[in-house]
């Protein structure tokens, strides 16, 4: 995709590098849209049953309702909340969210900063795994497998993505990594002896903090998006409550098709909602790391005083 | 050619990695799910095409896994991927080449259609920065990426299909009144029903070109060769598009071959949406009804039609940048 790699060239350590964010994202606008959208569902996905009081599997209801109070979305063609499901589908949703875009990000800053660091036959053999499963296309392989798994629970479908979406982020923190190689500080790491594991996670991987926490944030969100496509296309448990298996019963009942088009427009909705969520907090790391894609405001004024001051220069010098 | 040579071997790599992992995968699965699939066949299969199932997925057999791995090589490259089970008795081959020209015109034409369209906006949108595209474009484009693609077909059902009745949703062509030929009337047909899909793909793909392309832009504009252009009195236009975005876009062409594996994976679940009779929508029916010789062939054509697509924006890049020939 094209979010570009926050190429963060100061070492930063950790505490400090937070410090850092935590005010990034009070004065940029993205990150703060994100982070309040990020909370909103965190706070649903820990308390359902305070804001839904109904039951997301009981199908006691009657089937096929429009929107009311009682309801607030309506009812399935079983008979099931709708508004319930979607709370209570927010939970699964944002396990797999955090759990595989942890994993995932996890093994790449292990896989790409002990390519770089090893160097070597290391980096080669790690080079070639991550570079052929950067092109091989992830979404047919994960149908593949699931398929062969015959459909999965939600820890074989973190499993799965995890195993397979690592590539990407372990290479730019080997393109990152590479660049401290023969930095003093590891060489003075070095020279007090220390192991190289320790350096590896003591010296090496706090200084790209910032580079690791926007991965995660496009980790989760691929996790998002590969899961609910599973889910969605009948890969995942269709007994699971959760927004892409929702959309799995919405279409198998033609829901837009029969007028119940609530049933499928809600849970795609929560899903871009919370993919925002991750994307804008990750475009606004971007910026952050690269001040040449800042919206111009300020920095177009101040760059034509720079521009017309050259141009007077060379014109003193003509 | 030193770099040539260089993607050329990654291709064979990966084609072989791939091959591989499709050799591999129904194997080491717990309880080899090919058993039971090939079970519930097991009377109706010639013995040749139980002969090419069991090659291929490794059942019923007490040769040891080398053998196999050798067998099943020869039985690919030979280009039998073995019979159907779901259109029994069609083999996989015929199957398959009854669905790809779906695919490749629904997926070639939007491919091309958001490449063009979206560099051209890349390059507008930077050189007009701060404008009203360019301050648009990125809250949109970030929105757009987190959008499942799948939705963004059904939402075009809703809206163009089932309430204002604009559009066909369903299938390739009226598969009631007509039949595929080269007719005039046929191939408005088609069309009419490869709008919405197509829309579909291009809404959901064309952010990452312009994004891509404006933030290469806004880097290249910054050169001291664009100033300089500037300092000539060149018109803006040729600055923008001989300085500027000719060398903005090799990030760009490289960014196909990337991305490419997004553009398949969104035409799977849009053809699956649309009931379009392309790969994708032949590789979900294949999953659901377990039919794993037509599922196998299908990954492995995925695949390497993306692997292919990669090699040529390698070799096109090669053609276009100088500095990758430098190397020799």
């Amino acid at each position: 995709m094209a979010l570009q790699a926050t190429v963060e060239t100061r070492q930063l350590p950790t505490s400090q590098a937070l410090s850092r964010i935590g005010r990034a994202v009070r004065s940029n606008r993205k990150a703060t849209v994100g982070t309040v959208l990020l909370a909103i569902f965190i706070v649903v996905a820990l308390f359902p049953g305070v804001i839904a009081h109904d039951s997301p599997t009981l199908d006691v209801y009657k089937p096929h309702l429009g929107l009311s109070l009682a309801h607030l979305l309506g009812t399935t063609a079983y008979g099931q909340d709708m508004f319930a499901q979607l709370v209570w589908g927010t939970q699964n949703v944002m396990i797999i969210a955090f759990t595989a875009g942890l994993a995932t990000t996890a093994i790449a800053v292990l896989v790409g900063v002990a390519a770089a660091y090893l160097g070597g036959l290391w980096d080669a053999s790690l080079g070639v795994l991550t570079d052929v499963l950067l092109v091989i296309p992830l979404f047919p392989l994960l149908i593949v497998i699931a398929g062969y798994a015959q459909g999965g629970s939600t820890l074989v479908l973190i499993v799965v993505i995890t195993a397979t979406s690592w590539s990407y982020t372990a290479r730019q923190l080997r393109a990152q990594a590479l660049t401290l190689r023969g930095r003093d500080f590891l060489e003075a790491a070095r020279a007090r002896g220390e192991r190289k594991l320790y350096i590896i996670v003591v010296e090496v991987i706090p200084t790209m903090t910032s580079l690791i926490v926007a991965s995660f944030l496009t980790n989760a969100l691929y996790a998002v998006l590969f899961a609910s496509s599973l889910q969605f296309i009948g890969l995942g448990d269709p007994n699971t409550v959760s927004w892409g298996t929702m959309l799995y019963w919405a279409q198998n009942n033609a829901a837009l098709q029969t007028g119940q088009a609530m049933w499928a427009l809600a849970p795609g909705a929560c899903i871009a909602a919370l993919g925002a969520a991750f994307a804008l907090l990750n475009y606004a790391f971007d910026e952050i790391g690269n001040p040449a894609l800042r919206p111009v405001r300020s920095r177009q004024i101040k760059s034509r005083q720079i521009k017309s001051r050259q141009i007077k220069g060379s014109k003193r010098r003509a | 050619m030193r770099y040539v040579l260089r993607r050329l071997g990654f291709f064979l790599l990966t084609l072989w990695a791939a091959l591989t992992f499709n050799f591999l995968l129904p194997r080491l699965m717990p309880g080899n799910p090919a058993l039971a699939m090939l079970g519930k066949f097991h009377g109706n299969l010639t013995p040749q095409s139980l002969n090419a199932l069991e090659i291929l997925f490794g059942v019923n057999t007490h040769k040891s896994l080398p053998v196999q791995y050798v067998d099943y090589l020869h039985q690919i490259a030979t280009g039998n991927f073995g019979t159907s089970l779901d259109f029994y008795p069609a083999s996989v081959d015929s199957v398959i080449g009854g669905a790809i020209w779906w695919t490749l015109g629904l997926v070639g034409i939007t491919t091309v259609l958001a490449f063009v369209l979206g560099t051209g906006l890349g390059i507008v949108a930077a050189w007009r920065r701060g404008g009203r595209l360019d301050s648009l474009l990125p809250p949109v484009f970030v929105i757009a990426s987190a959008v499942p693609y799948f939705w963004v077909g059904m939402v075009l059902v809703l809206v163009f299909g089932i309430d204002l009745h604009w559009l066909p949703y369903v299938d390739g062509y009226n598969v009631a009144t007509d039949t595929p030929s080269l007719s005039p009337q046929f191939i408005g047909d088609a069309l009419s029903h490869a709008i919405l899909p197509a829309l579909s793909l291009l809404i959901t793909t064309i952010g990452t070109w312009i994004l891509t392309m404006r933030n290469t832009m806004i880097t290249t504009l910054a050169e001291d060769y664009v100033r300089m252009a500037r300092a000539k009195g060149l018109p803006g236009w040729r600055v923008m598009l001989d300085y500027a975005a000719r060398n903005a876009i090799l990030p760009n062409l490289t960014g196909f071959a990337m991305s490419l594996g997004f553009v398949v994976s969104g035409a799977i679940l849009i053809e699956y949406v649309f009931n379009y009779p392309g790969v994708g929508f032949m590789l979900l029916q294949a999953v659901q009804g377990e039919d794993y010789p037509l599922m196998q062939a299908l990954f492995l054509l995925i695949t390497v039609a993306v692997l292919v697509a990669i090699l040529i924006a390698d070799l096109a890049t090669a053609l276009l940048d100088p500095r990758t020939r430098e190397a020799s």
